[in-house]
């Protein structure tokens, strides 16, 4: 039989214990409740007949992988026709106005822009890189 | 093969008097140290007043200028080059010379500025500063810094605030086997001056016109190897 | 034998010592918001343009990068020349120099066009570019300086104390070789591009480097009312004269050769003799109030009290040290590159004329934020570790 003040301490360890746990899941619940009031993001649709080079969930999570490596081997090495590129992203993620005009794909609601917002990740790309595809030659 | 129907449409859209400069690279298929990619301009034909090649080039790269000369980017400018003893007029384009041994390269502290295996010099502005100590050491004033937020960019050149660029000998035409912007247009509306190819094969025109005419570099001096060769000057 | 020296934290948060750290900071705050503006905008609101790549911002980092190894010298002196009487101003002397090399690498990171991207910079390294040598060389300095004064400050670690010295001193030099290539090494620029630049800036950096130490000495004693022997300011103020001679001495020798090649007399007559802001900061600034004056205010006559003296030859080297860095990053920039040697050239991109520069307020604001960061670091410094002597004097009994 322990001693009634060991067995008072050890109730008052396991209560301010549990009293902690309690405050961090408050805290966690209050700190995680913007994201969860927030709507998932409801980027536009690709390009209909298009197919993505990989399953949404692992684009959702290796993209950024996919298009680094892209990155190194077609600027540094001159690798050609990769199956992950930027360029390919726009090409079919991007949208036209009504009167057809292309909007940019960093654009408020519109597919990279949304997601990025949501996750609060800030993209570097689109501080160099076209954010509309081509236009075509016989345009010019 | 598409590669052959692609140089079929170089030859057929004006450049005929310049040989198509190879086969596109095959997809997957890595820049080659075989290839030495260069330019012969023969100044005898460039026309003092004329700038087709500077304008396809701003056509080509997307660069739309903010009318401000001193720091808007130039790729290839027209230099009007006179002699002071008697007056002679030469009129020619400078471009990035893409030497063998490039300054930009030896200088940049990230690694950014860099030569590709066949020869072309590039800014890999995915890593640069933006410290311009490439701008300081180029002797050919072939560089420049982008000094504003850009727009208009094409999807084949990215190009933003902050960072180093410069002619990339159209490197997006030239892995697809076509020529360079402004040699096309050279060819195709002006006198042709302007001949692309590759230095390390013998066969090709301007491998074998280096090998039997007289030809130049800026500032042979310095030991650069620039594989941009001029002739008339 | 040797006196033993006391030192003293400074008591911070007196009316005066927040007044200077709110000043300091008040800079500091303006150089930030100009940063923002600059970055923000894009470098076309600066004077930096496509010809004149660097400007303003490089001058003030260039100085203070070059100043910082130079106001290391005083500690040196102390403990691998031998010379006792710089001992006891051996901490601070590691204070200022760490303290000036910061606030020139935050003034050279700022003005990046890509600040942001600072962690490429350390991550990304080509070993064949003398800036990559230079990052891992400033970073250095930080530590070999920061285990100097541990070793000074701790009596445990006394026997590194020799070894560190050397240490630090021999990587002051190679840190003001290595800045002096930046330039050194351009094969392109006409100014440049010659080997005189490595020592040249290494005598730069005694001068500078002193100037500035002694004007931060001076202010701290008279502020913190603590002693300064004059002996030892006299002995400052010679060992100031020797470096500007020095300097005098380097950049003659670099433009004595300059003239010498016949290619290299256009850059030459246009800094020298061209009429411009550069000739004017070249002869009345850098020569004659940076150069011949305070080595007259150093061995000649000159009735002032040494304190006076002191001060005014420190502050005309400074002066005189920030034109010389102006005329050489910006007089070297304004020279057009020669592409075709012996021809007339012309073009749209300013090809074959003369770059103009006009600096703007934010760079200036930037470079001045440099210098208070390292007035706050001293300060801060002085104020938290025992540095400054509670009587600055010789430390040799015999006087």
């Amino acid at each position: 039989m322990r001693p009634k003040a060991l067995t008072r301490l050890a109730l008052l360890a396991t209560l301010s214990r549990q009293r902690a746990r309690v405050i961090i899941a408050i805290l966690l619940a209050l700190l995680t409740l913007p994201a969860l009031a927030a709507e998932p993001p409801a980027p536009p649709k690709a390009k209909a007949g298009t197919t993505c080079i990989e399953s949404p969930s692992v684009m959702r999570r290796d993209h950024m992988e996919m298009l680094k490596h892209q990155r190194d081997d077609t600027l540094r090495l001159g690798i050609r026709g990769a199956k992950a590129s930027l360029k390919g992203c726009v090409d079919c993620h991007s949208t036209t106005t009504a009167e057809g005009r292309p909007v940019p794909v960093n654009a408020e609601g519109q597919f990279c822009q949304s997601c990025h917002a949501y996750a609060a990740v800030k993209p570097d790309c689109f501080e160099c890189h076209a954010t509309t595809p081509a236009v075509k030659e016989a345009a010019r | 093969m598409t590669a052959l129907s692609r140089r079929q449409v170089v030859l057929a859209s004006g450049a005929v008097l310049i040989t198509g400069p190879a086969l596109a690279r095959s997809p997957g298929a890595p820049a080659s140290p075989a290839n030495r990619w260069g330019l012969l301009i023969d100044t005898r034909k460039c026309a003092a007043d004329c700038t087709v090649c500077v304008s396809a080039c701003k056509a080509e790269m997307g660069l739309s200028g903010h009318d401000r000369p001193l720091t808007d980017a130039q790729y290839i400018r027209k230099i009007e080059v006179r002699d002071p003893v008697g007056g002679k007029l030469h009129s020619l384009p400078v471009m990035c010379q893409h030497c063998a041994k490039p300054p930009c390269v030896d200088v940049c502290p990230t690694g950014a500025s860099m030569k590709r295996a066949d020869g072309i010099v590039l800014v890999d502005r995915h890593i640069c500063i933006g410290c311009r100590y490439c701008m300081m050491a180029c002797p050919y004033k072939a560089r420049s810094f982008a000094h504003e937020e850009q727009t208009g960019q094409q999807p084949h050149l990215p190009r933003g605030k902050g960072t180093v660029e410069s002619c990339t000998l159209c490197v997006h035409r030239v892995d697809e086997g076509r020529l360079p912007a402004c040699v096309e247009a050279c060819a195709a509306k002006a006198k042709g001056a302007m001949l692309f190819g590759d230095l390390n094969d013998p066969a090709s025109e301007i491998a074998r016109r280096v090998a039997s005419e007289a030809t130049t570099r800026i500032r042979a001096d310095l030991g650069l190897d620039p594989g941009v060769r001029y002739q008339g000057i | 034998m040797t006196a033993k020296t006391v030192y003293l934290e400074v008591r911070p948060y007196t009316r005066g010592w927040l007044a200077l750290a709110a000043a300091l900071g008040a800079v500091l705050a303006a150089a930030l918001a100009a940063v923002w503006y600059m970055e923000h905008q894009g470098h076309w609101v600066t004077g930096m343009t496509n010809q004149v790549v660097w400007g303003m911002p490089h001058v003030f980092a260039v100085f203070l990068i070059v100043a910082a190894s130079g106001a290391l010298n005083i500690a040196s002196m102390g403990s691998v020349f031998g010379r006792e009487a710089y001992q006891p101003l051996a901490r601070m002397s590691g204070l200022v120099a760490m303290a000036l090399l910061a606030g020139g690498l935050m003034v050279l990171v700022l003005d990046l066009g890509r600040p942001d991207r600072l962690i490429v910079a350390m991550t990304h390294f080509n070993l064949k570019s003398i800036f990559t040598w230079n990052v891992v060389l400033y970073s250095g300095f930080f530590a070999v300086v920061a285990a100097y004064l541990w070793t000074m400050m701790d009596w445990r670690l006394k026997r590194f104390y020799k070894p560190a010295a050397l240490a630090a001193f021999l990587w002051r030099l190679v840190l003001t070789t290595g800045t002096g290539c930046i330039f050194g090494f351009l094969v392109a620029r006409e100014a440049y591009g010659a080997a005189v630049m490595a020592p040249l800036f290494i005598a730069m950096s005694f001068a500078f480097g002193l100037a500035a130490f002694i004007l931060v000495l001076l202010y701290a004693a008279k502020t913190t009312r603590r002693p300064l022997d004059e002996a030892l300011l006299g002995r400052m103020v010679r060992l100031l004269g020797l470096f500007v001679a020095a300097n005098l001495y380097f950049v003659a020798l670099h433009h004595l050769t300059q003239l010498y090649f016949a290619g290299r007399g256009g850059v030459e007559a246009f800094i020298l003799a061209g009429g411009t802001i550069h000739t004017l900061l070249f002869w009345g600034v850098q020569v004659g109030l940076g150069g011949v004056l305070p080595l007259v205010m150093a061995f000649g006559g000159c009735r002032h009290s040494v304190r006076k003296r002191a001060t005014m030859a420190s502050l005309l080297v400074v002066l005189g040290g920030m034109a010389q860095v102006y005329v050489l990053i910006i007089g070297g920039q304004a020279w057009p590159l020669d592409l075709f040697p012996g021809m007339e050239v012309s073009s749209s991109f300013a090809d074959g004329r003369i770059h103009a520069y006009t600096p703007t307020l934010p760079e200036v604001v930037l470079g001045l934020g440099g210098m208070a960061v390292a007035g706050l670091i001293i300060l801060v410094g002085i104020s938290a570790l025992r540095l400054l002597p509670a009587e600055i004097r010789d430390s040799t009994p015999n006087r």
